[in-house]
């Protein structure tokens, strides 16, 4: 069974057996990721072009990774210093790169539905690397697929992601991913970081981490923004940290052996501490090798169609 | 649709000649102590299995022994609509210096040889890298042979030889098909 789409936009809608077929598909690229030669052929003379429009470092070095780890020819493309600062479009840019025959674009950009437009504009296939607080579906795929990993499955697994909600795309992209999963989700932060009505898609909300943590499986800790000035959502940073913070003494007063993910970069002693983000069930570096894995497998898959 | 032509070996017939095999590779390499067994998947990793128990047997050591997949080295892939599902390789030990006996069902043209080979090689540099097929039917496309065949079958290029094997099809078989023929009953009707 082949993905039903041409594209990676979302996990909005993904259908389970296509879900499945990622996560599986990456436990074969895990193990090549095991060997001595690191490197498969598969893509072979495939070029892909990393369109980021926005600052980032872990996503668009795994995903270079994961193309040169298939094999594939990688076209590096950053907004600073570009064409973009003289004023050019995103459809012109991205039909300028593809002009040079370029199969697939890995896009991260500010706004919310920026590769959704591109892959109306472009034949190639395209990648969401994370759109505005929109969807980041390849970091939820390598979310899902640590989890798995772990615990060995997700359905009725109980997930809370804890942190700014509201304009978090790692949270949208769990949520609808692990729904159609099957497992439990909850969301869990101050007031002003939890969207209204977002128990409309399936998620329970808590306010208080104390009543929430002793029934939760895992905690996807989510990073406190604070370079988009999420300073304003809530009185101050120790405040937060008291409230929402994760702590070891927190996690044990809550008597379960919780597994801990952050999609990175973490702010230490701000939502996680530092002895609970390196702790025994701390599971964030696998995250990170895993997101390898998860790339290859999408990549793969979505280069025949 | 295609009918049986012949068959070609049955349970016996394929225990005989893979017991056959097991000590063709003894003999050539002068006992177990050098050597590793890798299955190619699918049908070629049940093949392995019986053989290096064989082998085991016989030298009374155990063996070890890796399963590879070769789907990510395929040449057709950049052709094809959709990608084939992709199976685990297993290779657990080290193939450095060692004398591997490659092992698949039939060998035919060549290309799943050769795209097993790239992929052992990423592995490791093996002292040697002997192949063993239960079946060699002919029409190569690639400068490949096997050091250890179970069975010549000269075939036509449009007929099939089709491998059973207990584990994945419930009996041990090796069948030569007739070529293939249109369906004279179609499920939707339209021809």
């Amino acid at each position: 069974m082949p993905l039903q789409s041409r594209h990676l936009l979302g996990l909005d809608g993904m259908p389970r057996q296509d879900l499945q077929l990622i996560l599986d598909t990456a436990v074969s690229f895990r193990e090549v990721l095991e060997r001595p030669i690191k490197k498969v052929p598969p893509l072979q003379g495939k070029t892909i072009a990393n369109m980021f429009f926005e600052n980032s470092t872990r996503t668009r070095l795994s995903f270079e990774l994961a193309e040169r780890r298939l094999s594939a020819d990688v076209l590096g493309f950053q907004s600073t210093g570009s064409s973009v600062s003289k004023g050019e479009t995103l459809k012109d840019t991205a039909r300028n790169i593809e002009a040079m025959k370029v199969d697939m674009v890995v896009m991260r950009h500010f706004a919310s539905g920026a590769p959704h437009y591109l892959s109306t504009v472009i034949e190639g296939h395209v990648i969401n690397a994370g759109d505005g607080s929109h969807e980041h579906p390849t970091q939820a795929l390598l979310d899902m697929y640590t989890i798995r990993e772990k615990l060995g499955r997700l359905e009725d697994l109980h997930v809370c992601i804890v942190g700014d909600i509201a304009h978090s795309r790692v949270a949208r992209s769990n949520i609808y991913g692990l729904r159609t999963m099957g497992a439990r989700v909850s969301v869990c932060g101050p007031a002003t970081m939890i969207p209204r009505e977002i128990e409309r898609m399936g998620v329970e909300v808590h306010h208080h981490l104390d009543d929430v943590l002793p029934h939760v499986d895992v905690l996807n800790v989510l990073r406190i923004q604070l370079e988009r000035d999420a300073g304003r959502l809530f009185p101050s940073i120790r405040e937060y940290h008291a409230m929402y913070g994760i702590t070891r003494a927190r996690l044990e007063k809550a008597g379960r052996a919780v597994t801990i993910m952050h999609p990175g970069p973490i702010n230490r002693d701000v939502e996680l501490s530092s002895d609970v983000a390196d702790g025994e069930h701390s599971v964030i570096l696998q995250q990170v090798l895993n997101g390898v894995a998860v790339r290859m497998a999408v990549l793969y898959l979505l280069s025949s169609k | 649709m295609r009918r049986l032509k012949a068959q070609i070996m049955d349970t016996v017939g394929v225990d005989r000649t893979l017991t056959r095999l097991a000590h063709e590779i003894l003999e050539r390499n002068k006992g177990a102590e050098s050597i590793v067994i890798v299955g190619i998947r699918t049908r070629g990793e049940f093949l392995a299995e019986r053989i290096a128990r064989k082998i085991e047997e016989t030298e009374r050591v155990e063996l070890k022994i890796g399963f590879l997949d070769i789907t990510l080295y395929r040449d057709d892939l950049l052709g094809k609509l959709e990608q084939p599902q992709l199976k685990s390789t297993e290779i657990l030990f080290n193939i450095n210096g060692k004398n591997v006996i490659l092992i698949d069902d039939v060998l035919y043209t060549g290309r799943t040889i050769r795209a097993a080979l790239d992929a052992l090689i990423d592995f490791g540099r093996p002292r040697t890298i002997q192949l063993a097929v239960l079946v060699d039917r002919g029409h190569r496309q690639l400068p490949i042979r096997a050091d250890y065949v179970g069975k010549n079958i000269p075939t036509t290029a449009d007929e099939s030889i089709r491998v059973h094997v207990r584990e994945a099809d419930g009996e041990d078989a090796v069948l030569l098909m007739n070529p293939e023929e249109p369906d004279p009953c179609p499920p939707d009707h339209t021809v």
